[in-house]
C-alpha cells in the first residue's frame, strides 16, 4: 500500500466525519438563534391575494373581507389568533408595540366558540387590532392555509401577501424580517 | 339452496354500498375508502409526521371533513389534492413530488451507486498484478521444502 493511499484511507473517512459535524454545528447553531426553523413551511400565499372571503366583525370590531385587504394605503399585517392560545398572549405585547408605531393590524380571531373568551382575553392582553373579525368555523383558515395560530401575514399596498410567519413573533423576528420587508414595500 | 347462494353472493356488494358516517360526513364504503386514500397520502401540518388519515388534531380532522365533503361531491382525487396544495403547499404531500426541487433527492440513490461502483472500480484497478509464475528450479526448491 503506497504512503499516499494509505493517508487518503485515513484522511477521507475523518473529512466526511467532520464536514457531517460541521453541519450539524451550523443547523444547530442557527435553530438555537431562531433565525431556522425546520418546522417552518413556505405559505403559498405569498405573492398572491388572500382568498375571497368574508367573515363577521368580533370583540366590538368591524369585520372584513378580502376586497378589503385589495390596496391598503401601506403595507399591514394579518393576524390570526385565539383566546385559548397560549403563544398568542406571548405575541400579544410585541403586537401592541407594532399597532404604537403606526402599523395597521387586522385581527382574525380563529375558532373562537364563546363571546365572552374574546373580551376576556382583548381586556387581558389588549386590542391591537383595527379591524378584528372571527372565524368561527376555522374554514377561511383552511383557505389561506393557515394552520395553527397565531399565524402573521404582511399584506403590501397591492393587496398581496409578502410574509407570513407562523407562531408567536418575537423582537428578533421583527427586527430581522418583518421591519426590512415593511420599509421594502413601503 | 341456490337461493340462499345468491343472496350470500350478494353480501359483499351489499356491504359496498352501505352507508358510513366519518367524522359527521355520510357516504358510502367506497367513497369512503377512497377519502381514506387521500388522507393517508396527506401530511398533518399540526403533528407533521402523521396523516391526516392518521392523526386527531383539530385541523387534520376539519381536512378529513373537507376531503368527505369532495368526495360526496364526486370531485376527482387529483382535483381534491390539489385543493389541499394550493393551501398548504407540496409540504403536504407525504410523497414528494418529482420536480427539480426535488431532482437531487431522487436522485440520491443512483448517485450512491455510482460513486461506490467508482471506488469498487478503483479499488480493483490497483490491485497488484498476480506475481510471475515460478521457474522449475524454484518448483523443485518449494517441492523439496514442503515435504
Amino acid at each position: 500500500m503506497s504512503p499516499l493511499r494509505r493517508r487518503l484511507m485515513f484522511g477521507l473517512p475523518l473529512a466526511a466525519v467532520v464536514a457531517g459535524g460541521e453541519g450539524f454545528y451550523i443547523i444547530l447553531r442557527r435553530m438555537q438563534q431562531g433565525d431556522y426553523d425546520p418546522h417552518a413551511l413556505p405559505s403559498p400565499l405569498i405573492g398572491k391575494r388572500p382568498p375571497a372571503f368574508s367573515l363577521p366583525g368580533a370583540g366590538g370590531g368591524q369585520g372584513f373581507s378580502n376586497t378589503d385587504l385589495l390596496a391598503p394605503a401601506k403595507p399591514m399585517l394579518v393576524n390570526w389568533f385565539a383566546s385559548w392560545c397560549v403563544p398568542c398572549q406571548q405575541e400579544a405585547q410585541i403586537l401592541s408595540q407594532l399597532a404604537g408605531t403606526g402599523l395597521q393590524i387586522w385581527g382574525i380571531d380563529f375558532e373562537d366558540s364563546a363571546a365572552g373568551a374574546l373580551a376576556g382575553y382583548l381586556a387581558q392582553n389588549g386590542n391591537p387590532y383595527t379591524r378584528l373579525a372571527a372565524d368561527a368555523s376555522g374554514l377561511t383558515a383552511i383557505n389561506w392555509g393557515v394552520y395553527g395560530v397565531p399565524e402573521t401575514y404582511l399584506i403590501d399596498t397591492s393587496g398581496i401577501v409578502r410574509w407570513r410567519y407562523a407562531g408567536a413573533l418575537t423582537q428578533q423576528v421583527v427586527a430581522d424580517e418583518l421591519y426590512p420587508l415593511i420599509k421594502q414595500y413601503s | 339452496m341456490r337461493r340462499w347462494l345468491f343472496l350470500l353472493a350478494l353480501l359483499p356488494a351489499l356491504a359496498w354500498a352501505q352507508t358510513v358516517t366519518r367524522d359527521g360526513v355520510t357516504l358510502t364504503q367506497a367513497q369512503e375508502t377512497r377519502a381514506e386514500n387521500i388522507g393517508d397520502q396527506l401530511r398533518c401540518l399540526v403533528c407533521q409526521n402523521e396523516s391526516i388519515e392518521g392523526s386527531s388534531a383539530t385541523l387534520a380532522k376539519q381536512l378529513r371533513v373537507i376531503i368527505r365533503q369532495h368526495v360526496v361531491a364526486g370531485d376527482s382525487s387529483k382535483d381534491i389534492i390539489s385543493f389541499m396544495v394550493q393551501r398548504y403547499g407540496i409540504f403536504v404531500l407525504l410523497k414528494p413530488p418529482f420536480m427539480p426541487l426535488t431532482y437531487l433527492l431522487y436522485a440520491t440513490p443512483f448517485l450512491g451507486l455510482i460513486l461506490g461502483g467508482l471506488i469498487f472500480w478503483f479499488a480493483r484497478r490497483s490491485t497488484p498484478p498476480a506475481p510471475a509464475p515460478l521457474s522449475e528450479a524454484d518448483t523443485a526448491r518449494l517441492n523439496e521444502l514442503l515435504k
